[in-house]
């Protein structure tokens, strides 16, 4: 069964239709990248997995689990209360492209916080695995620091070890090296990495088209709200099918090199 | 100074009155007008008329205000409760617009990234809105604070004890020295519990102090 199924779905911002029948399929452990120019829909379909958006039609189902939905016993689908929804997303991380870190925790009091206040940890357990995944992202030494404190790219590490904190099965990353400087990028990349190597599933938003080349399994081109292209990262960037995708990576690497 | 020698246990009489009369009015200002201005935050169009209308009782002037109290809730018109209540109507209007703007600068992606890690709604307010509003609650506080402190001495008028006896007192006998001496201490009292509170914020959201790193020093980990 694919980690992530996402089927036929549309999203609406009043009159704007901003998904137009997007279907996308990640298998468990796999990297899917997301590419595409600016308003073609990407993040939205990001967000959309862990339901911080809507859909208007279609399904989208993590490991199985139908996402913002339930069906009754007479098969009627019904919107999930909050607390069911939160519990749904708690199965899945998000690292944002700025950060959002809670500013008034301190880098181990970000990671702690979901542990202890959504699945109701011991502090002390909290605690440790807080201080094992600061570890992990290199930023144990940071642990007291306040977010205000911490360079974007130390704070975007951090905030990926929350989002790892309540162990989830999927994890998905809305173009986390864009607010970045540049000489801060490689230090995420190398986290996000190191996570795709450990056997995450990991779906990422992303203008790197380095990390997209080397580390994902599928790399996927979006436009006007569709799906343009998918396929192996090899096929996709030697040999793109669609013009809209040539066109963009032309443009994309040109101005990389 | 001789004046005061002579008075001192009445003064602090009557500041300990002072702060019975106004810590309850602030208290009760910072219950009710937390709800109102969340309330104005979540639902703007109910909000809108709600801190108009919260904010036009601070208009009222307060000899008025002072009468009609008793009038509506049958407290007696000499009593602390009739003092505390009408304390708390002008608190009340001072906060909620402050209450509300406090919520809504609460950055939305913060709240976002709450929601995604599996926070209930409940859990966002207490987890996330309420300590990010603080800051801006605890300056709205410290207005309240000090106003009361202030609007306390007017009670004087209606013959409820406080600081401001000691004006109203040293009026009518032609005292300066006890006149100054209320002056005084009302202001003092009103930078001692700011002061606390300024202190309260300090210890409370240490966040707000922490200060970039010169560039350079943070990129190494």
């Amino acid at each position: 069964m694919a980690m992530v199924e996402v089927h036929d779905v549309h999203k609406f911002y009043g009159d704007l239709h901003v998904l137009k029948g997007v279907s996308l399929h990640v298998e468990r452990g796999q990297v899917c990248t997301i590419l595409g120019p600016s308003g073609s829909g990407k993040s939205t379909l990001l967000r959309c997995v862990n339901v911080l958006e809507e859909i208007q039609s279609g399904s989208i189902t993590v490991d199985g689990t139908l996402m913002g939905y339930a069906k009754d016993d007479h098969g009627r689908l019904h919107e999930l209360r909050p607390r069911q929804l939160a519990a749904q997303r708690s199965r899945i991380g998000m690292v944002f492209q700025r950060f959002n870190l809670f500013p008034h925790m301190s880098a181990l009091g970000n990671v702690m916080a979901a542990p202890v206040r959504v699945a109701g940890r011991p502090k002390e357990e909290a605690k440790e695995q807080a201080m094992e995944l600061l570890e992990r992202v290199g930023l144990a030494d940071r642990a007291h620091h306040f977010p205000a404190q911490l360079s974007g790219g130390q704070q975007q590490r951090v905030a990926i070890a929350r989002a790892l904190a309540m162990e989830p099965d999927l994890m998905l990353f809305d173009e986390p090296t864009s607010a970045l400087d540049p000489e801060l990028v490689g230090e995420v990349l190398a986290v996000m990495q190191d996570l795709a190597a450990s056997g995450m599933t990991m779906m990422v938003v992303t203008h790197e088209m380095g990390f997209a080349r080397e580390v994902s399994d599928v790399a996927v081109f979006m436009d006007e709200g569709v799906i343009v292209e998918s396929g192996s990262p090899a096929e996709l960037f030697d040999n793109p099918q669609q013009d809209r995708t040539r066109e963009f990576l032309q443009k994309v690497l040109s101005h990389t090199e | 100074m001789t004046w005061l020698s002579l008075n001192w246990p009445h003064v602090i009489d009557l500041a300990r009155a002072h702060l019975l009369l106004s810590v309850p009015a602030i208290l009760l200002s910072v219950v009710i007008a937390v709800p109102v201005g969340r309330l104005a935050y979540r639902h703007p169009r109910v909000g809108g008329p709600l801190l108009g209308a919260a904010s036009l009782l601070y208009a009222i002037p307060a000899l008025p205000l002072l009468i009609v109290i008793p009038a509506l809730l049958g407290t007696p018109l000499r009593s602390a409760t009739t003092m505390i209540v009408a304390l708390t109507v002008y608190g009340v209007a001072l906060l909620v617009r402050t209450a509300a703007d406090a919520f809504t600068a609460v950055d939305d992606h913060t709240r976002g990234a709450a929601v995604a890690v599996g926070h209930s709604p409940l859990a966002v307010f207490w987890q996330v809105d309420l300590p990010l509003a603080f800051p801006v609650l605890l300056s709205g506080v410290r207005v309240v604070t000090v106003s009361t402190i202030g609007l306390v001495t007017i009670g004087a008028l209606i013959g409820v004890s406080s600081l401001g006896t000691l004006l109203t007192d040293g009026f009518q006998r032609s005292i300066p020295a006890e006149v100054t001496t209320g002056v005084i201490a009302t202001v003092l009292l009103a930078l001692l519990l700011d002061g606390l509170l300024l202190l309260t914020g300090r210890v409370a959201a240490p966040w707000t102090r922490a200060a970039r790193p010169a560039r350079g020093t943070a990129v190494t980990a």
